[in-house]
């Protein structure tokens, strides 16, 4: 009797648990099956109403009863092609410089050791803690004497884009510091100077966050709404597409453009869209090791 | 309150001892203001200490210099050129002549004005040829502004590079006693790709932070003590001028001026909600960010990769099409309602942007949509990293899903977020874009909105700058004020987080 105890007990808790272990499993599959069609809803929307061509305002059902490609048509005939060449030309240029920019800063704050490192880093964080939208309001007006404002406004936005992204170090300057630092003093035993230390070591180590910093750089002014709509306002020809999309959402525009904003909306996404998946991998690696350290 | 010693300490649970670090925090704050005061004592002391050092250097270097010394004391660079380094002499040269140019040029009018902010502002003249008035255009206060603490920046530069400059001297005329050689422009220039190759990979960095970042800031916390506004914009109408501490007694004043609600409870009511806000925001999306990441992980779930796809792609698209359009999904002819009212549901559509509250509660749960796939990512990163013995030890000690979450994982994360959750807390206090796409602040709030422009019960305080910048007055003084007040609160929360997060303090012993 206490033999048979013995050996069923294990027996019946394992099977407790395996069946437990299962129904856990089903109710996770229940949640994240949820999870795929709440996040995904909003831009299947998007786009069932991008082709939808019997009202252009907002209606109580998602699935067009008239399908076809005006929208899309339409758009041309507006300055939509205009935006979305400003937006391209400063998130192309942005990504470049502020690459360059972002990692000269990190990886000289994560190499080097000199005097003033840790003041400056120390200082940076504490500029860092004044709202960035107060500095607009100056750089609005200088821009403005500068004539890069309004109908020109792609060569100030660029500035304004990239002048401060040495501040935006902290996340490669995290993956600069989990290269050994013995890989420089070997080669600096060697006889090879700092900038040669650099070209030939660390950037053929660093493509992964040459990228992220590429794709992030890119991706910020691609969808940027508060410095352009400040810079670029009251000129439809300076606008990029993140301002002129948000006009026509305004009380008495949306009644004609809503499913042109969405029409618009879907070629801004795909694009970006397309080139995050192919690079997602280098996007997360960044994200994930930037978070850890700070 | 009581002291403990280590060893009790070690006996404390969890939770007293975040408790007695919070309280003696706080315990500490009076005499961590006396050590503030002594600080700053000290700190003009060492200055004082320094200047007087610095001083005396400078002296001694030009009694016990030989002529060439002396002269480069005037002529900057001229001992440099004396004894051969051509280039260092002709650029600390170059730096002189341009500074007194500037300073003769412009910088002794624009300091000069800097007092005032100008004297003259436009007139009209009545004009017989073409019978008008003729606006002429006189000072510029903005500009005075502007320039003259460009002035001052330039001045400082100057000082640090004379200083330089006679330090060049006095080390080489040590090295020249001592028998060696200086160093030839050759040799500067290859020090810049090696031993002073920081100078060259930050100089780029740092002049866009000093003009884009630095003067703008300062400018702006000087704009708080003028009266720079739509009506005062230092050229076109009004001369703007310095007025004092007028703009904070204005705006943490409870009485108000003209009848409704005083600006000090309109800030307060602002700075409560983007408290609050940030406050859900942070906690909301990080619980659920870290339940969904371990969800995906459990083993035995299958197509990970795809949950993740379907999460990461949201992060692609660009907010401003995604919160825009989620915005109007909620309104109230929006997509949401009516499927609602098709479904039968509801009679009436619900006012999601329409009541305080549920405007408040729609943004939040519209951010955690927003929020939970960076949260994932960045939490799964983690979840990975926590060794899986710890888990295997608790299993065989008979401990439940809950009990391991609450004993391995969740002071795990938290110890190696605690840096991030801060960050992300200040920065939800700014999160701009999530408030002004998906509401504009709104529903207004009416009693609020007498005070500044219009105010909204959803506003954030970095919205409602916006909204007093761009709104009819555009008044830039009380935009600055406000900016001002952010970054106190800010600091206040990072300096009190940073001395009662462990990690921080002990980043060391963790890794």
């Amino acid at each position: 009797m206490s033999n048979m105890q013995n050996t069923s007990a294990p027996v019946r808790r394992h099977m407790g648990l395996r069946a437990s272990r299962a129904l856990g499993n089903t109710a996770i599959y229940a949640l994240l099956i949820a999870i795929s069609i709440i996040w995904l809803v909003p831009f299947v929307c998007i786009v069932l109403q991008s082709f939808r061509v019997e009202s252009t305002w907002q209606v109580g059902y998602v699935v067009p009863q008239q399908w076809g490609l005006d929208n899309y048509i339409n758009l041309f005939q507006t300055d939509f092609p205009r935006w979305y060449l400003n937006t391209f030309i400063s998130a192309l240029v942005t990504a470049v410089l502020q690459t360059v920019i972002v990692l000269c800063m990190s990886y000289t704050l994560s190499r080097f050791r000199f005097k003033l490192r840790k003041p400056l880093m120390r200082f940076m964080l504490i500029l860092g803690m004044f709202p960035g939208m107060l500095t607009m309001i100056i750089l609005y007006r200088v821009l403005k004497d500068l004539g890069m404002t309004q109908e020109n406004s792609v060569p100030g936005l660029i500035l304004v884009y990239i002048a401060s992204s040495g501040m935006g170090y902290y996340v490669s300057k995290g993956f600069f510091d989990t290269i050994p630092k013995s890989l420089d003093e070997a080669a600096r035993v060697d006889g090879a100077t700092r900038f040669q230390v650099l070209k030939k070591i660390i950037l053929p180590l660093s493509k992964p966050i040459v990228i992220y910093t590429i794709l992030t750089a890119f991706m910020g002014p691609w969808g940027d709404f508060v410095f352009a709509r400040y810079i670029a306002f009251g000129t439809s020809k300076g606008m990029n597409v993140a301002v002129g999309l948000y006009n026509w959402l305004n009380k008495d525009q949306i009644s004609k453009f809503y499913t042109m904003f969405c029409a618009g909306g879907v070629l801004v996404a795909v694009p970006v869209t397309i080139l995050f998946m192919c690079l997602q991998k280098y996007y997360v690696e960044g994200v994930t090791g930037g978070a850890v350290k700070g | 309150m009581k002291q403990y010693t280590d060893l009790e300490y070690l006996k404390l649970s969890k939770g007293q001892k975040l408790l007695y670090r919070i309280t003696s925090f706080f315990c500490s704050i009076p005499k961590k203001i006396g050590g503030l005061f002594v600080a700053l004592w000290n700190l003009i002391k060492t200055a004082g200490q320094v200047i007087g050092k610095e001083a005396a250097d400078i002296w001694s270097t030009f009694v016990n210099g030989d002529w060439k010394t002396k002269l480069s004391y005037l002529v900057m660079g001229f001992g440099n050129l004396a004894r051969g380094q051509i280039l260092r002499g002709l650029l600390f040269l170059l730096f002189e002549a341009v500074f007194i140019a500037y300073m003769v040029l412009a910088g002794g009018y624009w300091l000069s004005m800097l007092p005032s902010l100008g004297k003259v502002g436009p007139t009209e003249e009545y004009n017989i040829i073409f019978d008008t008035y003729v606006t002429t255009y006189n000072d510029n206060s903005f500009k005075i502004l502007l320039y003259g603490v460009l002035t001052i920046f330039f001045i400082i530069a100057f000082i640090y590079t004379w200083r330089v400059n006679v330090k060049q001297n006095q080390m080489a005329e040590k090295i020249l006693a001592s028998g060696k050689k200086l160093k030839s422009g050759k040799d500067d220039l290859r020090s810049l790709v090696d031993d002073q190759f920081h100078k060259t990979l930050l100089s780029l960095p740092l002049t866009g932070i000093l003009i884009f970042t630095v003067l703008p800031i300062v400018f702006m916390v000087l704009v708080a003590f003028t009266n720079y506004d739509g009506t005062h914009d230092g050229y076109y109408n009004n001369l703007f001028t310095w007025v004092g501490l007028d703009n904070f007694n204005t705006m943490l004043n409870w009485q108000s001026a003209g009848g409704g609600q005083s600006y000090a409870a309109t800030f307060g009511e602002v700075l409560s909600w983007t408290l609050m806000w940030a406050f859900f925001a942070t906690f909301t999306n990080y619980f659920l960010g870290m339940f969904v990441a371990m969800a995906i992980n459990k083993k035995g779930i299958k197509l990970k990769k795809v949950w993740r796809t379907v999460l990461v792609l949201t992060i692609a698209i660009p907010q401003f099409i995604s919160l825009l359009y989620v915005s109007k999904m909620f309104a109230k002819n929006g997509i949401i309602n009516g499927f609602l009212m098709s479904m039968g549901w509801i009679q009436q559509a619900l006012p999601f942007w329409e009541d305080p509250t549920w405007a408040r509660v729609t943004v939040i749960l519209i951010n955690i949509w927003i929020g939970i796939p960076y949260l994932m990512l960045i939490t799964t990163g983690i979840l990975m990293n926590i060794p899986q013995d710890l888990y295997e030890s608790a299993r065989i000690d008979g401990a439940n899903a809950w009990q391991q979450y609450t004993k391995i994982t969740l002071p795990y994360m938290l110890f190696v977020t605690g840096p991030y959750l801060l960050t992300s807390f200040t920065g939800n206090m700014n999160n701009f874009n999530v408030i002004y796409l998906l509401t504009g602040g709104a529903p207004t709030n009416p009693a609020a909105s007498s005070a500044a422009g219009t105010v909204g019960y959803t506003d954030l305080l970095i919205t409602w700058l916006f909204k007093i910048t761009t709104g009819a007055e555009s008044q830039y003084y009380l935009a600055s004020v406000v900016g001002i007040l952010v970054f106190v609160v800010v600091a206040l929360i990072s300096l009190v987080v940073y001395n009662v997060l462990p990690s921080i303090k002990n980043e060391e012993d963790f890794q």
